[in-house]
């Protein structure tokens, strides 16, 4: 009797230990492995992808760009014009409510535009515009030029980072050099505060509040319907510890899935590959420094390299890169691809000759553990072949990206080169490009100095309509060809690998979750 | 007792500043900067000296080191500069993966290493000694990381017994805890218990030979009383010694191991705090490695009084 009670007791601890494991049976969880690390939750204050996609997790945004790069309204139920073009209306839309329950009214609005206003590239110009921006009435916002600004739309409903989310103006009121750490927003998930652990998991909820536009979700517009119950980043910095985990069905998303995996992830019939967001391949060269302070030189390297060659090292599958000869993303509306050279390698050594290049070394760096570390490879041979004296030097990412800060010549820990692969919302027209800007000490790392492009930038923002802005764009790319700013080595897609019983993943550049449902 | 404990941590205090300047030093000579990490890829130069003036990182080193040696003093180990979230409590809620999976790895190790120690020696020079052996010696000297994929791969992906990476904590039951920890554990264990089965054979084949051993045989006493009671117990301090000893070694391999698997202990933090660069948690955890190394040791010397009552402190 006593030995049956000492079973029967053990049986009901080891079931109630077993049903404490249990996950809550009705929640749809969709277990993601983002590529990076959440490291705050303010996508007003840094460029970081990751904080920028848990922008869009947690928070709307009054525009949003549809799949074939047309802003369309978002929260905004209307807006209008006045025939001078100076003054903007903007009504939201109804049922726009915090997580907290509170609604959104046109004072959060205006609080948050002005607080992205002071951070954000795009922003700045903007408020730079801007005469005033009020609210009106709890719903309008009403917003004032200086003068005629043509990117009111582009900058309200820009892609990438830092987003002009939304958020309640009490959060809004933090300054803007110092991070929010209250994630309130109208978005379409919920941040699960006490569940995030640096490092290991990011938790977000659906927001029972939230209350979606009736149009189909398109690119980042539409309607953004939270499918799951739960969405859960789960951080695993080795890419073979996730394959296995997609692979076991532990995860329901890669995202991120190196070239070198995705063969074997075919192979497995419960997963399916899907595109995730194209990048492009930047050779920047620095150009406070010999020898890359040499156009001629620079302008060598770009008739050198062939991109159908650097694209093949990184992965051999034709639809997973695209030969893109331009500075523009080949899908952007300012795509041209007037005046690019065909790679010629026996043109790209006369230059070398013609620039008087006298054997200096360049130093070459690499971050190993990146997707353009097979780019970097070729192109390192490329230039060793017309006779470049390349030093290689392999490194990780922390170290790069500290090392292209410096200005200091080669022998005293500077640089001469490095590969990089800015993402297409960064890259697709003038302005906001990343590589292009060439306002010297105020340019991304390599420092590019040129007065003619910077102009020509500054004027795409008053061009009067999107054929001039293509006039613009075309005349940028006629005179970085001559500067060369820096070098494409191609355009290709970053890929996600996912469990096939997933639907309605979308594809808008930037990583979101909204529209995917998962059947059993 | 009491005063030899006392003696043996003020002891530990040199030990400790001289391992907090040098990780102090190493850090900050090592390339890299937060600052530029934090700052995202597209900043400007402006923007992460914004950054660095924020974080204090250019500042002169001493005063870095004076200010940080200060925060010590109160026992604050700083806060990260990645996620900004305090060093301590960035440590205690990596410690209980780290503490569980370690006490698996040991739990694992000894019970495959003692059972394999002891066959060893009291079947010396036999078929079954050069097995053990072999297995000792293949165990010893195969990477964990060699070994925890080969684990994933049988065990988790083609038969499906347990998951391929993960931590379950152990507020979500024992069980699955156990389960999560089963393939890492392993992974882990296989260094640790070949060191331990060869020392164990070691040390038992040398009492094996004492007088008192080949006495309590005459005396008629089972073989296997003789070996688990009496010679056992007398080779038992050199075993406890390499376990103490193997706690580093486990260290290491905690940290390659949580990597694999996924575990989001203080081996995975350590490495994540180190490619972001964040200068306060890798300070801040060799600091606790260094303590916990200290501790175990002090825990298995004074642990000899179980084994042997001639030993006084």
């Amino acid at each position: 009797m006593m030995l049956l009670t000492r079973r029967m007791t053990m049986a009901a601890a080891a079931m109630a230990m077993t049903m404490a494991s249990l996950p809550a049976l009705a929640q749809s969880v969709l277990k993601v492995r983002p590529f990076g690390d959440l490291r705050t939750l303010d996508p007003m204050t840094t460029s970081d992808y990751m904080v920028r996609n848990h922008g869009y997790m947690v928070y709307d945004m009054l525009f949003a760009q549809d799949s074939s790069g047309a802003i369309k309204p978002q929260m905004v139920a209307s807006y209008s014009t006045a025939p001078d073009g100076l003054t903007w209306t903007f009504v939201l839309r109804d049922g726009l409510t915090f997580h907290d329950n509170q609604p959104v009214t046109a004072a959060d609005v205006v609080a948050s535009l002005k607080r992205w206003g002071e951070k954000d590239g795009l922003g700045q110009q903007l408020m730079a515009h801007t005469a005033s921006l009020t609210a009106t009435d709890p719903k309008t916002v009403t917003l004032v030029l200086k003068d005629r600004w043509g990117l009111v739309l582009d900058a309200l409903g820009k892609p990438s980072s830092m987003l002009p989310v939304i958020m309640p103006a009490r959060i809004a009121a933090t300054p803007s050099n110092q991070n929010i750490t209250d994630a309130v927003g109208s978005g379409p998930f919920m941040l699960v505060k006490e569940e995030w652990s640096p490092g290991a998991k990011i938790v977000y909820a659906k927001a029972p509040m939230y209350q979606p536009r009736p149009e189909t979700a398109d690119g980042l517009a539409g309607g953004k319907q939270a499918k799951v119950d739960r969405v859960e980043w789960l951080i695993m910095p080795d890419a073979q510890t996730a394959l296995n985990a997609l692979q076991a069905g532990e995860i329901d998303i890669f995202e991120e899935l190196p070239p070198d995996m995705i063969g074997i992830a075919r192979k497995n019939p419960k997963i399916a590959i899907a595109k995730l967001s194209a990048l492009q391949g930047v050779f920047r060269m620095n150009q406070s420094q010999p020898p890359f302070n040499n156009q001629k030189l620079r302008q060598a390297i770009l008739r050198l390299v062939d991109q159908e060659q650097t694209l093949r090292a990184y992965v051999d599958d034709k639809a997973l890169f695209t030969n893109c000869p331009s500075f523009y993303m080949c899908d952007s509306p300012y795509f041209t691809k007037s005046g690019w050279p065909s790679p010629d390698a026996a043109a790209a050594k006369k230059l070398v000759s013609e620039s008087g290049y006298k054997g200096e070394k360049i130093v070459l760096l690499d971050a190993t553990e990146t997707a353009l570390s097979p780019h970097t490879l070729v192109v390192a041979q490329m230039m060793r072949d017309i006779g470049l004296n390349v030093d290689y030097q392999a490194m990780d990412w922390g170290t790069l990206s500290s090392r292209r800060t410096s200005k200091n010549p080669v022998e005293q820990g500077g640089w001469s080169a490095f590969l990089s692969g800015p993402a297409a919302p960064d890259m697709s027209e003038p302005l906001g490009h990343l590589a292009l800007r060439s306002n010297c000490d105020k340019a991304w790392f390599g420092w590019p100095c040129d007065d003619e492009i910077e102009k020509l930038r500054a004027s795409f923002t008053t061009a009067p309509d999107i054929e001039g802005r293509k006039t613009i764009a075309r005349q940028v790319q006629e005179r970085a060809l001559e500067t060369v700013p820096y070098v494409s080595v191609g355009q290709f897609w970053l890929v996600r690998g996912h469990q096939a019983n997933l639907a309605g993943l979308l594809t808008p550049g930037v990583p979101v979750y909204w529209n995917v449902a998962k059947s059993r | 007792m009491i005063p030899y404990i006392l003696r043996r941590l003020a002891s530990t205090i040199p030990v400790l500043a001289f391992v907090a300047l040098f990780v102090f030093l190493l850090l900050r000579l090592t390339p890299g900067d937060p600052a530029v990490l934090i700052a995202g890829d597209q900043a400007t130069t402006a923007q992460i000296e914004t950054i660095r003036e924020q974080l204090g990182l250019n500042r002169p080193l001493v005063e870095q080191l004076v200010s940080w040696v200060g925060q010590l003093a109160r026992g604050d180990l700083g806060r990260s500069v990645f996620s900004d979230m305090e060093v301590t409590r960035l440590i205690g809620l990596r410690v209980e993966p780290t503490a569980m999976l370690a006490l698996v790895a040991l739990v694992m190790a000894l019970a495959i290493a003692l059972p394999l120690g002891t066959i060893a020696a009291v079947k010396a020079g036999s078929a079954v000694d050069r097995a053990v052996m072999a297995f000792a010696m293949l165990g010893f000297s195969s990477p964990v990381f060699v070994v925890a994929f080969l684990l994933v791969y049988v065990f988790a992906l083609t038969l499906g017994w347990f998951p391929t990476q993960g931590y379950v904590p152990l507020s979500q039951g024992l069980l699955p805890c156990l389960n999560s920890l089963v393939l890492p554990g392993l992974a882990l264990a296989m260094l640790y218990a070949s060191l331990l089965a060869r020392i164990t054979r070691a040390s038992l084949l040398e009492v094996l030979s004492e007088d008192y051993v080949r006495t309590a045989h005459a005396k008629g006493v089972r073989p296997q009383r003789v070996v688990l009671r009496h010679a056992l117990k007398n080779a038992a301090i050199p075993i406890v010694t390499v376990v103490g000893v193997g706690i580093a070694a486990l260290l290491g391999g905690v940290v390659v191991t949580e990597t694999v698997f996924n575990i989001p202990g203080l081996g995975r933090l350590t490495t994540d705090a180190i490619l972001r660069r964040d200068y306060p948690v890798v300070q801040g955890l060799i600091l606790v490695f260094s303590v916990i190394y200290v501790v175990v040791n002090l825990l298995v010397d004074l642990s000899y009084v179980l084994f042997d009552p001639r030993i006084r402190y």
